[in-house]
């Protein structure tokens, strides 16, 4: 297969675009494409300062190359989740290390989890077998997330690309939750002083996009998983995902990009009393109220379920 | 050849494509990247007898982010 653009042996086929490329229009191709949809979801301006939560892996890393790259004052954040087993949070870290050497200027900050709150990740499920444990990191990890944004004034962005998305979207359609439906999108305008802007600058490459652009670009990421993601059920949802798109080229972009056209025709909107014509947003047709201890917004009155999380955790111990 | 997935590795005949051998070891060729010889190829490529062939995963999962 040759390039489309200059006849050279291509290095990935986008069957869903119809667009082989080579390394060197691909490499083109990335940003020029993750730019537009920056502009079109305005997800962020050029003087603003982007936050990129990385983990080691290859989106969150690539997004921040490609964010540095097209000369965004883009700083990193990793969160040290203490994961232990199979020396996971350790070797992650290591790779983001490595990437900001490489990078002169690149900042980073870490958020080490079990420093900060007096638990990692794994101490935390432990406690709670009930719970999942990638649920207990997800809502640890979106707080940290939020509140370093807005501690450095800045818009944050995550490497989602469009199999997690259309996952997400495949799992939240299985169950009917319409109210994750209504708060799922490429960008999340902030609705309220505590709650910084969130975009996804990849929501519309394919995982195997990412990690091409990962691996031309020479970036060295984590390639294990988590030991907690394997039976993970995005992966398994990704797979069949997979599956329909082996059949029905362009399936999970399809499915995807018909759901953001309906959500934004209002088809996912409660009739609010301020017209239907408000954008979505993240606390879109709840009652919001301030944690007692944070202030960050909340739906639950009292405390956040992070701030909740650690008030039990405290009284078990003490 | 030899073809090599996370801690697996196979020894197929050369003549069929990246594709082909993809399916043949149990992969969906969607879920995969093929790099032949150190190098990024598309899946319709000819494998030869001599080819080294890692493919690398391109699913990653974990927190379904939900909210
Ligand atoms: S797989 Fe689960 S536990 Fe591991 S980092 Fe992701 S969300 Fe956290
Ligand atoms: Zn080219
Ligand atoms: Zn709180």
């Amino acid at each position: 297969m040759r390039c489309r653009r200059c006849s050279k042996p291509a290095v990935i086929n986008m069957r869903q675009h119809k667009l082989a490329l080579c390394g060197e229009h691909f490499l083109g191709w990335i940003p020029a494409q993750t730019q537009r949809f920056i502009k079109k979801y305005e997800m962020f301006d050029p003087g603003e300062t982007i936050l990129v939560a990385v983990s080691g892996g290859k989106d969150s890393l690539s997004l921040w190359d490609l964010l540095l790259s097209l000369g965004y004052e883009a700083r990193g954040l990793y969160i040290d989740l203490g994961i232990s087993e199979e020396g996971y949070s350790s070797s992650s870290l290591a790779k983001v290390d490595r990437f900001v050497e490489k990078r002169e200027g690149a900042r980073l900050k870490v958020v080490d989890v079990k420093e900060v709150y007096g638990k990692s990740i794994p101490q935390l499920a432990r406690e709670r077998p009930e719970q999942k444990t990638c649920s207990l990191c997800g809502l640890v990890k979106r707080y940290i997330m939020n509140e370093t944004a807005l501690e450095e004034g800045a818009v944050l962005a995550t490497g989602h690309n469009l199999d997690d998305e259309a996952a997400v979207l495949l799992q939240n359609v299985l169950h009917w939750q319409t109210g994750y439906l209504l708060r799922q999108a490429p960008v999340l305008p902030s609705t309220h002083p505590r709650l910084a802007q969130k975009a996804k600058p990849f929501f519309r490459f394919y995982e195997r996009e990412t990690a091409a652009y990962a691996i031309l670009r020479g970036i060295d990421y984590i390639y294990e998983e988590c030991p907690f993601a394997t039976g993970a059920t995005t992966i398994f949802y990704k797979e069949l995902l997979n599956r329909l798109e082996g059949r029905s080229r362009g399936a999970k972009l399809q499915f995807y990009l018909s759901f953001l056209r309906a959500r934004e025709k209002g088809f996912f909107l409660r009739m609010l009393p301020f017209g239907p014509e408000r954008i979505p947003s993240v606390n879109e047709g709840l009652e919001l109220g301030e944690c007692e201890r944070c202030g960050q917004p909340t739906t639950a009155p009292g405390l956040c379920a992070f701030c909740r999380l650690w008030k039990v955790a405290e009284a078990e111990v003490g | 050849m030899r073809i090599t997935y996370r801690d697996k590795a196979w020894e197929l005949p050369g003549g069929m494509t990246a594709g082909d051998a993809i399916k043949k070891v149990g992969l969906d060729p969607e879920a995969v990247l093929v790099v032949r010889n150190g190098e990024l190829v598309t899946d319709d490529v000819i494998l030869s007898d001599e080819d080294e062939v890692k493919l690398i995963a391109v699913v990653s999962g974990g927190d379904g982010e939900v909210s």
